[in-house]
């Protein structure tokens, strides 16, 4: 059975970005998936990245990780600045972060339209 | 980070730049074939090998640095600089992997140990960088968050990259997906191990990082 956590943003506005990958790793070594609304930073996932390197070891393998993003290609100047003051006031909450655990989860596909979660086989699963 | 530290940041790193050999990093997923366009590029101009490749995962797993290459482009001009070959980044890592290619269980734990190690290296030597060489995979779908986190890093730390799609040697390979994939980035296709296209990929780096 898969379990999807959702975590909405105002639960880690405020928190350091130690924390705030912390609290994701720590729901994803539970075998959950997270639904983050919004998305970290740049230098976030780099940390996340790195931070789930340290934590690797017999039974936690990794995590697999997309970002999706509305896509402002088509969007004109006005919906553009728009979308920039909505995300300089309300921080990252635009798109949506997934973060599942490499045991959990083999591979996250996306395209602009849709978001595919190929899960890791039962047997595979049992044996570990 | 601010704009004011960015600039600031920008002027120190172009003041310093002239005075020192740059640090040309090549970077990018396992597999993507890093080590092979660094022999290459050693071959090209040194005459020696830099690594050993592998076609299991995560065979370069120490930053592997060649001091001092001087290349030539079809201008005459000359770049010198010192090529940092990094080991792959990955969001997993499993020792089962390992197992496939035969290895005995303590070999795939110590080489899934070092693996882990290796991308918090990388990781760590981005600010090292002056600039990036984004080596990926063109047979594989560019559109990973892995690829996004280095190129998104790189980005927000201002280093100037050049994205090179890889294996076009292979019949799978899609170059114009990397390109659709990275439309801000010029994106040039060679097969480092066959060596098609590199000249333009030699001249390329002049506009980068001279």
């Amino acid at each position: 059975m898969l379990t999807l956590r959702f975590v909405p943003y105002h639960e880690i506005e405020y928190l350091s970005s130690a924390r705030r990958i912390h609290k994701l790793l720590d729901i994803v070594k539970e075998n959950k998936i997270v639904l983050l609304e919004g998305r970290l930073t740049k230098e976030e996932e780099a940390d996340l990245i790195e931070i789930t390197m340290e934590n690797i070891d017999d039974t936690f393998k990794g995590i697999e990780l997309a970002v999706v993003n509305p896509d402002r290609k088509q969007d004109n100047v006005f919906r553009k600045m728009k979308a920039g003051m909505m995300g300089m006031i309300l921080g990252n909450r635009t798109g949506l972060t997934v973060v599942g655990p490499a045991t959990v989860v083999s591979e996250i596909k996306k395209n602009p339209n849709k978001i595919e979660l190929y899960t890791v086989p039962e047997k595979k699963k049992k044996k570990r | 980070m601010g704009f004011i530290q960015k600039l600031i940041n920008k002027l120190l790193k172009n003041l310093f730049r002239k005075k020192k050999h740059l640090k040309l990093g090549l970077y990018g997923p396992p597999n993507g074939g890093k080590t092979t366009l660094a022999n290459k590029i050693c071959q090209d101009w040194l005459g020696e090998d830099m690594g050993s490749v592998s076609n299991v995962a995560h065979e370069t797993r120490e930053i592997q640095i060649k001091e001092q290459i001087n290349i030539k482009n079809d201008d005459g001009k000359e770049l010198s600089f010192n090529l940092v070959d990094t080991p792959g980044i990955a969001t997993k890592i499993d020792y089962e992997e390992f197992l496939k290619s035969g290895m005995k269980e303590k070999e795939a734990k110590i080489r899934a140990k070092e693996a882990t190690k290796g991308v918090i290296d990388s990781i760590k030597w981005l600010d090292e960088m002056d600039t990036v060489i984004v080596v990926l995979d063109s047979t594989i779908d560019p559109y990973s968050q892995v690829n996004i986190t280095i190129i998104g890093n790189l980005q927000a730390r201002d280093i100037p990259l050049l994205i090179i799609a890889n294996k076009v040697d292979l019949k799978k390979s899609n170059i114009k997906k990397v390109q659709s994939a990275f439309p801000q980035y010029e994106v040039i296709g060679i097969s480092a191990k066959y060596g098609n296209n590199v000249n333009q990929f030699y001249n390329a780096l002049f506009k980068y990082a001279a």
